[in-house]
């Protein structure tokens, strides 16, 4: 019998890629391979409609005015984040909290759930794999309680030493913090079972998942994680609009972390009662028009199917990694068993940023540099790669048209 | 895009064979230039004979623009004195930054960088190695970055 995935039609490309207008346009003469969605993927014009409809015709403040359009604005906002919550398998509505990105997400986890929980001593255990933003904040946190950050060893395929995490975990340790997909490498890390050891011992767990959402099904309640982090952008929504999932539970313990308009509801100068969840963390007047976007970023999404879009890009990941290794001296960076569709490489003798213009001559569109994660790039011994990202709208022909760019960049270069 | 104009000929020479690379057995100044986002770094060491820049050497890791244009240089400023290579100074800034003024002649194979211009991106690597040289010349400590 075939298993529900193999039964799944193929995705249709071709008509995927209609539905991005962007990916019509030609760069330096050529037809625009973008390769480069794991910064920021483009959106679909279901969601540029879904914003300009929201601009054009349904625009006000949420949550206040008794007027129609306040009143639809306010629908629409809050509807965005009741299709949030069913994407990510929330329980609640109050467990989804809108923020700028992942890196407030985190940020607001550090200030609000951390400082005033940690002290001296404690421990805040991360990998080596994560973004800065899953680095920076915790070292700030760090210097304002004494806290210890203490940061899990990978090897040489960009896998984390599971062995050495779980030693790591001890009676001081009080948070986990780690990226549920790699985004300089793509390893995806056993959240389930890191998540698990770490609530076997009352430790708190957070998951940036920025990498994830776009390429996987995530259900926060079978992941058992605290908090949950991701951005809009990275999933063919809007830039400036993120989620923080976090547990009710956990939530109703933590002080609000920006006071203003929104999160009370009364204020006076003798004190202010603060608003109920999840507005109690959304201080002044929101991104209305990113949540819409992200809104219909999900619809989109779930309309081409997760497992579709999963399948595809797997698709893409194989065949551009065999590509890609016919290359003279070109070297994979980042070579786990389990990896979402993106590929980090080295090429001798050809500096990644002579590669990135080069390729950008040919109209293909990558990522090169340190990947914000320089922490990575230094268990490597190399200052930059070049990143190639797939998603839903990539073909092989375009993993083909990036081999033959590395091939004349190689030819001219070295 | 003309890719020839950016990787001409004798950029790609001396990003394959840079020129003075290394370190000098005495130096009397040195700096450092670190562009972080790109990974470009590099270790300037000069030996002055009054005010004259007797020898240099640099050492380090970067694009072929930042290789090329510290290798360039370090033949261009070489017996040069300290008036002289704060004139090419301004040359090369002029070169890279300004669309439309012709290079000035005084420049010589350092003309080579001038398809740099038409990538803006491009223009932090080749002037690393310049903005390093004025760093060790005024005995800066602190690296150098041009990002």
């Amino acid at each position: 019998m075939a298993t529900a995935a193999e039964s799944l039609s193929p995705l249709d490309v071709g008509r995927v890629r209609a539905d991005f207008p962007i990916l019509a346009r030609r760069v330096n003469g050529r037809p625009l391979a973008f390769l480069d969605s794991a910064a920021s993927a483009q959106r679909p014009a279901a969601v540029i409609d879904a914003v300009t409809d929201y601009e054009r015709r349904h625009h006000a403040n949420v949550h206040r005015g008794v007027h129609t359009l306040s009143q639809e604005a306010t629908a629409l906002y809050e509807g965005a984040r009741e299709r949030v919550r069913r994407f990510i398998n929330a329980a609640s509505t109050r467990e989804i909290i809108f923020v700028r990105g992942t890196t407030e997400a985190i940020n607001l986890v550090a200030q609000s759930w951390g400082r005033p929980r940690l002290s001296a001593g404690d421990e805040i255990v991360i990998t080596w794999l994560e973004h800065h933003a899953n680095i920076v904040p915790w070292q700030l946190l760090c210097g304002q309680t004494g806290a210890v950050l203490r940061v899990v060893p990978i090897d040489r395929r960009g896998v984390v030493d599971e062995a050495a995490y779980r030693a790591m975990l001890g009676p001081r340790t009080k948070l986990v913090a780690f990226s549920h997909v790699s985004n300089a490498l793509g390893t995806v890390l056993p959240a389930r079972e890191m998540v698990a050891a770490a609530r076997g011992r009352g430790i708190a767990t957070l998951l940036d998942g920025a990498q994830a959402v776009p390429h996987q099904r995530v259900d926060v309640r079978d992941l058992g994680c605290d908090f949950y982090a991701f951005s809009g952008h990275k999933m063919y929504g809007p830039t400036g609009i993120g989620v923080l999932y976090a547990r009710e539970a956990v939530l109703e313990a933590m002080p609000p972390w920006q006071g203003g308009g929104d999160m009370i509801l009364a204020v006076s100068f003798d004190g202010t009662t603060y608003n109920a969840l999840p507005w109690r963390f959304e201080a002044g007047t929101p991104n209305i028009a990113g949540a819409v976007g992200l809104g219909a970023a999900i619809d989109y999404i779930e309309g081409v199917g997760l497992a579709r879009i999963a399948r595809h890009e797997q698709e893409l990941l194989d065949y551009a990694t065999a590509r890609l290794q016919e290359l003279p001296g070109l070297e994979l960076v980042g070579t786990a068993p389990d990896k979402a569709s993106l590929v980090s490489f080295t090429v001798d003798g050809v500096h990644p940023h002579d590669l990135g213009t080069v390729l950008d001559a040919e109209g293909v569109a990558v990522r090169t540099g340190h990947h914000c994660a320089m922490p990575v790039m230094e268990v490597f011994g190399v200052p930059a790669t070049t990143r190639a990202s797939f998603a839903l709208y990539n073909t092989r022909d375009e993993v083909d048209t990036l081999c033959a760019g590395v091939r004349h960049a190689i030819g001219m270069l070295r | 895009m003309d890719l020839a104009e950016l990787y001409r000929d004798v950029i790609v020479d001396h990003n394959r064979s840079p020129r003075n690379f290394g370190r000098l057995d005495r130096a009397d100044r040195e700096a450092r230039g670190d562009n972080p986002l790109c990974g470009d770094q590099l270790v300037l060491q000069l030996q002055l004979d009054g005010d004259r820049v007797s020898d240099l050497r640099f050492e380090g890791h970067g694009c072929a623009i930042s290789t090329a244009s510290a290798s360039l240089m370090s033949e261009a400023v070489k017996g040069r004195t300290l008036a002289e290579v704060r004139a090419l100074f301004g040359d090369v800034h002029r070169m890279l930054t300004q669309q439309d003024e012709a290079p000035s002649p005084a420049l010589g194979k350092l003309a080579a960088l001038g398809g740099v211009r038409a990538y803006p991106a491009r223009v932090k690597c080749a002037s690393l190695c310049w903005h390093t040289l004025n760093a060790a010349l005024a005995g800066e400590r602190e690296p150098v970055t041009t990002e």
